[in-house]
This record gives structure tokens, C-alpha cells and sequence, in this order.
């Protein structure tokens, strides 16, 4: 009970942060905004061509827009060593990681419900035609790169180059649930139910968020208290 | 005897090949201020770090029931997005303050925040933003109160705030360690002082009298040469 008390209150400090300021949120939304328009003058949109690699779009635009989200998670504790007065108050480190976790899923997952309609306008594709399992793979790739891409931030938070480290870091572990988020995201997008096979990519991203959930809540003291 | 608030034994602290604190032992009693004198770099930061839990010993063990403690570091640890009344409400929450809302009123009243309450931390002076800092750590009534140099850069306020705060804590049987340069201010409080000298313990004990006189004394007869 006293941790989820702790989560919620570092999830609400870190989202009241973001609303008042929207410095991640703007600059991700603006971001992914560009990136939707510039491809969409670059490839024919209503080609058959662009609907098969509508989820691999989808997914660069929201792995590269959550890195500017997550960039900004441990570093906004650092102009006051507030990192320092956290970690010596009774929250635990993971109770810390799990609440930031949680804030740069919700900002996220806003960004991406504010570009998939853009997306369906720019390319003349019908995005809601399986709403539930298209929300269901949204929900747990973004949970992915925000479980791993939080976790790099605290490591990265001290680091000069962090801005162009946590990229290089975050997104060849990303690989498997990108895949799994680009292959089902296309399906969907198509409006096909999703056949026996393709079940298994809702299994690997379950799998790997589990895994990495649980990974990130071990090895997360370890990575802020040395 | 009562019990020791905190106790440090035989501790060691290497950052790569260098021992920023070589073979520590020392202990506090309830109500006693402890303040660690020493030079720049003697260790009085690296050990106050440890006892506040944002990093590990090398060697040896610590005792402190850290959820009881108040942290005051180098930075003043507040949240510039956030308002006055949002970041102590935080620390409330973290640390379960009773009657939060109350409490923390009754904090920005004493700190004399309360007309800026709803205000960002950002646009406070620098003597508001030492005034909440004082706020957040004392917040939560602690049983141990770790300052590192509390009294740098604090205005007149600040420091007349600060002391009279350490008073009453020290009166209801909080132990209070400090490690300081302002000497005068430290000994009007100090119980006891402990010296380190290169990460050595040179000295611990109760405060000598003619420290009152003298400040200095102690680095006369047990610090390095000038």
C-alpha cells in the first residue's frame, strides 16, 4: 500500500511538472507531427505499398518522439540535486522508477492518440477497424519503450551525451517489441483479424514487458546508488 | 545509556583506488548535534551521503532508521515547476505525514511562504527557495537530521529559521549532523564534534569548551597543518 502511494506520488509530481511546463510533450508531439507530414509528401499514401508498412511508420515515429519524453525523465531531477533528496526519503528506487514509468507512459500514449488520427487523415487509412487489439498493442509497446527507456534515463542522467546516448542504448534492446508493435499494428490498421499465428507477437510483447518490468525493478538500485 | 541514534562502524569509502574515508567509527545519542568538521575533501559529504543512504560503504556497516531521517544536501533539493504548497505536499506524501494539508500549511505559515504558496518555486528569491528547502526537510518532525553545510549561502532569515528550527529539534530529542565551515553557528548548536582529517577520524567526542572561545581549536590541535 505504501509503495503504490509512493508510485502515485511520483507519477502525479512528474505529470504536474509536464502539464505546467509541456517541455517533453510539445517538443515530441511536434516532432512526430513532422515526421508524419514529411513521409507523407515523401511516399505515395495511398499506395498498397504504404499500407504494409503503416505499422513500421507508426512505431519509428513513436520510439523516436518517447525518446525525447524519456530524455527528460531523470534529468528534470537534477537542477536542485533533487535526485539526492528522493533518493534519501522513503521511497524506494523502485517505487521511484515505477512512478516516472508510469508518467512517461501517460504522456506517450497521449501523444500517440494525438498522431493516429493525423496519421489516418495524412495517409486515407482507416485506423479504427479493430480499435481493441490495435489499443491493446499500443498500450503494451509504449509500456515497453517507457519501462526500458526510464530505466536508461537514471543511467544515463550523469552522462555528457545523454540526449544522444539514450537512443543508441534504448533501441537495439527495443527490437523484439518494435517488431512484434509493427507487425500487429499493420494487420490491425488492415482490418484483418488477427489469425493463430499472429497471436504470438501479442504474447512476445506481453512476455517482454514482464520481463523487463521485473528486470528494471531488480537492477534499478543498483543503477542510482551504485 | 540510550541507545545510539545512528552508529557508524569501522566504515570505508573508495571511489575507484582513492579512500575517501578510511575506517570510520562514531556514533550519536539521541539529542546530541554532532558536527563533522574538516577541510574541503576530508570526507564530511561522502559520509554524510552514506548515512543518508544515496551511496553504499565500502567496508563497514551503518545503523539509522533512515525513514525517520530529514536530508539537507548541497542543492536545496525543490522542484521549480512545482508551487510551494505541491512540493511539500510531495514530501508530505512520501514521508506519510499525518494530516498532510494541515501540516503542510502550518509550514508555509511558519516559513512565511503562505502568500506565495500557489506560486512556481521558480519564481521565488533565493532566500524563499532556503526557506522551503527548510520547510521540506523539517516537515516530517524527523528523529535524525542529516545537514551538509546548512548554513552556506543562507541569508540572514534563512539562518535565524534554521536555527531555531535545529533548537526545537534538539529539544524534543532529535539527533541533528551537520558538517560545516561556519563554525560560530555550528557551535552555538554542537553537543559534539567529530574531526576528519584526509578521510580519517582525527577526533570525536563531546565538544571541547574551549571550542566555544576558539573555534578553531580543534584544527589547531588535531587538523593538518595550514
Amino acid at each position: 500500500m505504501r509503495f503504490a502511494r509512493h508510485v502515485a506520488a511520483i507519477a502525479g509530481k512528474d505529470l504536474r511538472a509536464e502539464i505546467r511546463t509541456k517541455e517533453g510533450f510539445n517538443a515530441a508531439l511536434a516532432f512526430a507531427v513532422v515526421i508524419l507530414i514529411l513521409f507523407s509528401f515523401a511516399i505515395d499514401p495511398t499506395s498498397e505499398q504504404m499500407r504494409e508498412m503503416s505499422g513500421g511508420l507508426l512505431w519509428i515515429v513513436f520510439a523516436f518522439a518517447g525518446a525525447l519524453v524519456l530524455n527528460r525523465s531523470f534529468p528534470r531531477e537534477t537542477p536542485n540535486d533533487s535526485l539526492d533528496v528522493l533518493l534519501a526519503s522513503p521511497v524506494s528506487p523502485p517505487a521511484l522508477l515505477l512512478g516516472k514509468t508510469i508518467a512517461n507512459f501517460v504522456i506517450l500514449i497521449a501523444i500517440e492518440s494525438l498522431c493516429l488520427p493525423l496519421f489516418g487523415i495524412l495517409y486515407n487509412m482507416d485506423w479504427t477497424r479493430q480499435p481493441a487489439l490495435l489499443a491493446a498493442t499500443l498500450l503494451l509497446a509504449t509500456w515497453a519503450i517507457t519501462v526500458i527507456g526510464t530505466v536508461f534515463s537514471a543511467l544515463t542522467v550523469n552522462l555528457r551525451l545523454r540526449e544522444l546516448m539514450l537512443p543508441v542504448l534504448i533501441y537495439p534492446m527495443l527490437i523484439p517489441a518494435l517488431m512484434a508493435a509493427m507487425k500487429l499494428t499493420t494487420l490491425l490498421i488492415a482490418g484483418a483479424p488477427p489469425e493463430p499465428g499472429d497471436w504470438l507477437w501479442f504474447r512476445l510483447l506481453i512476455g517482454f514487458d514482464i520481463i523487463f518490468t521485473l528486470l528494471a525493478q531488480a537492477l534499478v538500485e543498483t543503477v542510482l546508488l551504485g | 545509556m540510550p541507545a545510539p541514534a545512528l552508529a557508524v562502524d569501522r566504515v570505508w569509502k573508495y571511489f575507484g583506488e582513492f579512500p575517501a574515508l578510511r575506517d570510520i567509527t562514531l556514533d550519536a545519542a539521541p539529542g546530541a548535534c554532532l558536527a563533522l568538521l574538516g577541510r574541503n575533501g576530508a570526507g564530511k559529504t561522502t559520509l554524510l551521503r552514506l548515512l543518508a543512504g544515496l551511496a553504499t560503504p565500502t567496508r563497514g556497516t551503518l545503523q539509522l532508521e533512515r525513514h525517520r531521517a530529514g536530508y539537507i544536501g548541497h542543492g536545496i533539493g525543490i522542484y521549480d515547476d512545482l508551487s510551494a504548497r505541491e512540493n511539500l505536499m510531495l514530501f508530505a506524501r512520501l514521508y506519510d505525514v499525518p494530516n498532510a494539508r494541515a501540516a503542510v500549511s502550518q509550514w508555509l505559515t511558519r516559513t512565511q511562504l503562505a502568500r506565495v504558496a500557489d506560486s512556481p518555486a521558480r519564481e521565488f528569491s533565493r532566500g524563499m527557495r532556503q526557506r522551503l528547502a527548510i520547510a521540506r526537510a523539517f516537515l516530517h518532525n524527523p528523529d535524525v537530521l542529516l545537514l551538509d553545510e546548512p548554513f552556506t549561502s543562507l541569508d540572514d532569515r534563512a539562518i535565524a529559521l534554521l536555527q531555531e528550527l535545529l533548537r526545537e529539534t534538539l529539544g524534543r530529542g532529535a539527533t541533528v549532523v551537520m558538517s560545516t565551515h561556519q563554525l560560530r553557528e555550528a557551535m552555538e548548536l554542537a553537543t559534539h564534534v567529530a574531526l576528519l582529517v584526509r578521510g580519517k577520524l582525527a577526533f570525536h567526542g563531546p565538544r571541547p569548551p574551549e571550542m566555544i572561545g576558539d573555534p578553531t581549536w580543534l584544527y589547531a590541535r588535531h587538523g593538518e597543518p595550514a
